[in-house]
């Protein structure tokens, strides 16, 4: 079963070569690229049914002892993630084919090789069992971000792309010195040893430790006040690029706070990270209120976003860790396709600024569907996704008596709504303007057809989320069980 | 642990942090490589004290230094010289695009610097291409 693991992890980067090396060859590129998003998900979703039944699976590379080597570990959470998130990848990949024949595309030659590079260090975050095959899994990311943001090398993606990408550096060389630090306290960067030695030490350095790797992955994830980089940036890519970005990039982070955060028995911190995610929830949904772009709203709401996975983390209960892992179930598809749909707007439109467009529900009412209903989700109406999620965190809250960060939770909701609204009224409603809308080509009019049935793919599989709800959270609970008590972990990965 | 590796750490990481606060990216690429030496000679440190080469037939166990920080921190060295490249590509760019290559203001920071002049009445009005640069050039 391990093997699976191994797979997962170099199946996309060596499709990512033969991508390079096709040339102009691009039905052969795409077909590449496609079999091997296809491939990674499909052997993701077997490695998680296998998980779920006979427990965590553990891979040591090269068959050294944890001590020395590095150890991937699929546990549930891990697991799960990773399918959210092949899937998610997949999806974004046949919009962006659909994609290239419009003025928004990305250069096709680049795009497909550099999404599997990012693909692979997404896997390798997710499944690594050490701090710094972390590290090179977060590069992995980033490097390939860097060049999928900039290569069009338009004024506006290198503007942005300049912050952006000293931003990401600084964060990178905070996280070698946390592991410089952490070895220095422990003697080793392994996880499962050190989920036993960091406890053990006292309380300054631990707290030290727990607060760095909080700024460090805060960076990525963006929290409050770390996240100035993302809505400045995001919004300048192409959408396909935007839309894997908002899906998954901040959500790695958080996947990996939760990750450390309980392994290490950081509770103590619990009352700093509500605080931080409550502002996280406030300043970020404030900021999307005061936008007049649909990406640039899109972006900000990431950040409002982020903040909910945080809350249910900074509860240390299981009810709270068990939201947040739904809520990250959630939130990388539901994110990637209301980018997805802000590219079909722009499609529609030619343009996302809310005062250009007009009109959308009369001339492209599906466009107009595939938006109302993630929309929803995203600010937490009933029956969708969203609801679900943000129940069982709101739940949580309550079960631990922590007021507050309840009600910053649902007033940010309210305003939530009222941004989507305002997309709507500027976009939807209103008198459509035809004039700005480029004549379609016969290739053009494929690669639309294209780009809408894998958005109402994605849309469809939001609502299967919300379907299986029941399901989703037994499973989150027992991830979270296991997150809580990292003895399991442990022995799991030393045995 | 070494007091000269300490200060050397110390000593590169202040430059570092420094020239990283700069404007033009150039700066800042001098300071995101005193600032990676600086993190691997942290990670050096960490590994305790000095000793032999750790190659297996020349040393024993007792007297090797530690070889683990020595592997991790070939790993970044690589990392950051590739990073480096990139940033000087991206200050390239920026030059002929601009003509500098200073990191400029983002979309937010001009907004309001411009409400501002609005305010105290200057009466250049801001065009599309001020604001959302994106689209209007390339």
């Amino acid at each position: 079963m391990s093997t699976l693991i191994a797979l997962i992890i170099v199946g996309p980067l060596l499709a990512s070569a033969i991508g390079l090396v096709c040339g102009s060859r691009q039905r052969l590129r795409d077909v590449v690229t496609v079999g091997a998003l296809a491939g990674a998900t499909a052997m993701a979703a077997w490695l998680l049914a296998e998980v779920e039944r006979n427990g965590t699976v553990v891979l040591r590379v090269g068959g050294w002892d944890p001590e020395l080597g590095v150890v991937l570990v699929a546990d549930l959470f891990a697991a799960l993630i990773l399918v959210v998130a092949l899937a998610t990848i997949l999806v974004v990949e046949v919009y962006a084919i659909g994609q290239r024949f419009t003025a928004w595309g990305a250069n096709p030659q680049l795009a497909g090789p550099l999404l599997l590079v990012l693909t692979t260090g997404v896997s390798l975050a997710i499944l690594t069992g050490d701090l710094f095959t972390l590290f090179v899994g977060f590069e992995l990311i980033l490097v390939s971000s860097y060049v999928l943001l900039t290569h069009q090398g338009r004024r506006g993606q290198i503007r942005a792309g300049m912050t952006y990408v000293v931003m990401n550096l600084f964060a990178s060389t905070l996280f070698l010195f946390g592991v410089a630090y952490i070895y220095a306290a422990t003697g080793t960067v392994n996880m499962a040893y050190l989920a036993e030695r960091v406890p053990e030490l006292d309380q300054g350095a631990r707290l030290g430790i727990g607060l760095w790797f909080l700024v460090v992955f805060g960076t990525k994830a963006a929290i409050f006040p770390l996240f100035s980089w993302l809505p400045d940036s995001y919004p300048t890519a192409p959408t396909t690029i935007t839309a894997v970005f908002a899906g998954l990039l901040t959500k790695i982070g958080v996947y990996v706070i939760i990750r450390f955060h309980t392994l290490t028995g950081m509770e103590d911190l619990g009352p700093v990270i509500l605080v931080v995610a409550g502002v996280t929830m406030l300043v970020g949904v404030a900021g999307a209120l005061a936008q007049g772009d649909v990406k640039r709203i899109l972006s900000f709401h990431i950040v409002s976003q982020i903040g909910y996975m945080l809350m249910g983390l900074g509860l240390f209960s299981v009810a709270g860790v068990a939201g947040a892992v739904l809520f990250l179930v959630h939130q990388i598809p539901i994110k990637t396709v209301l980018f997805l749909v802000g590219g079909l707007i722009e499609e529609e439109t030619g343009t996302s600024s809310l005062d250009k467009a007009g009109g959308l529900v009369a001339t492209a009412p599906f466009v107009a569907l595939l938006f109302a209903l993630p929309a929803l989700s995203l600010a937490g109406l009933p029956p969708f996704s969203g609801f679900v999620a943000k129940l069982a965190l709101v739940d949580a809250g309550i079960s631990e008596v922590a007021t507050p960060i309840v009600v910053v939770s649902l007033v940010a909701s309210i305003f939530t709504l009222l941004s989507m609204a305002k997309i709507w009224l500027g976009v939807f409603w209103g008198s459509p303007r035809e004039d700005t809308k480029p004549a379609p080509t016969a290739a053009h009019v494929g690669g639309h057809r294209l780009m809408m049935s894998s958005t109402a793919l994605a849309v469809a599989g939001t609502l299967v989320i919300a379907v299986l709800a029941g399901p989703l959270w037994r499973m989150s609970e027992r991830a979270a069980t296991d997150l809580l008590s990292p003895e399991v972990y442990v022995e799991q990965v030393l045995q | 642990m070494s007091v000269a590796l300490l200060f050397a750490v110390s000593g590169l990481t202040s430059v570092g942090i420094y020239l990283i606060t700069a404007r033009s990216l150039s700066r800042i690429v001098l300071g995101f490589s005193l600032l990676g030496h600086a993190a691997v000679l942290a990670l050096l440190a960490a590994g305790g004290p000095a000793g032999d080469a750790p190659l297996a037939d020349h040393a024993s166990i007792e007297s090797s230094a530690n070889p683990l920080p020595q592997a991790l921190s070939l790993t970044a060295i690589v990392i950051s010289f590739g990073l480096t490249l990139f940033l000087l590509a991206l200050a390239r760019r920026q030059h002929v695009l601009t003509g500098d290559d200073l990191v400029e203001d983002d979309i937010e920071d001009q907004r309001i610097a411009h409400l501002e002049e609005v305010e105290l009445g200057s009466e250049h009005d801001l065009s599309d291409k001020e604001l959302d640069g994106e689209d209007a050039d390339s």
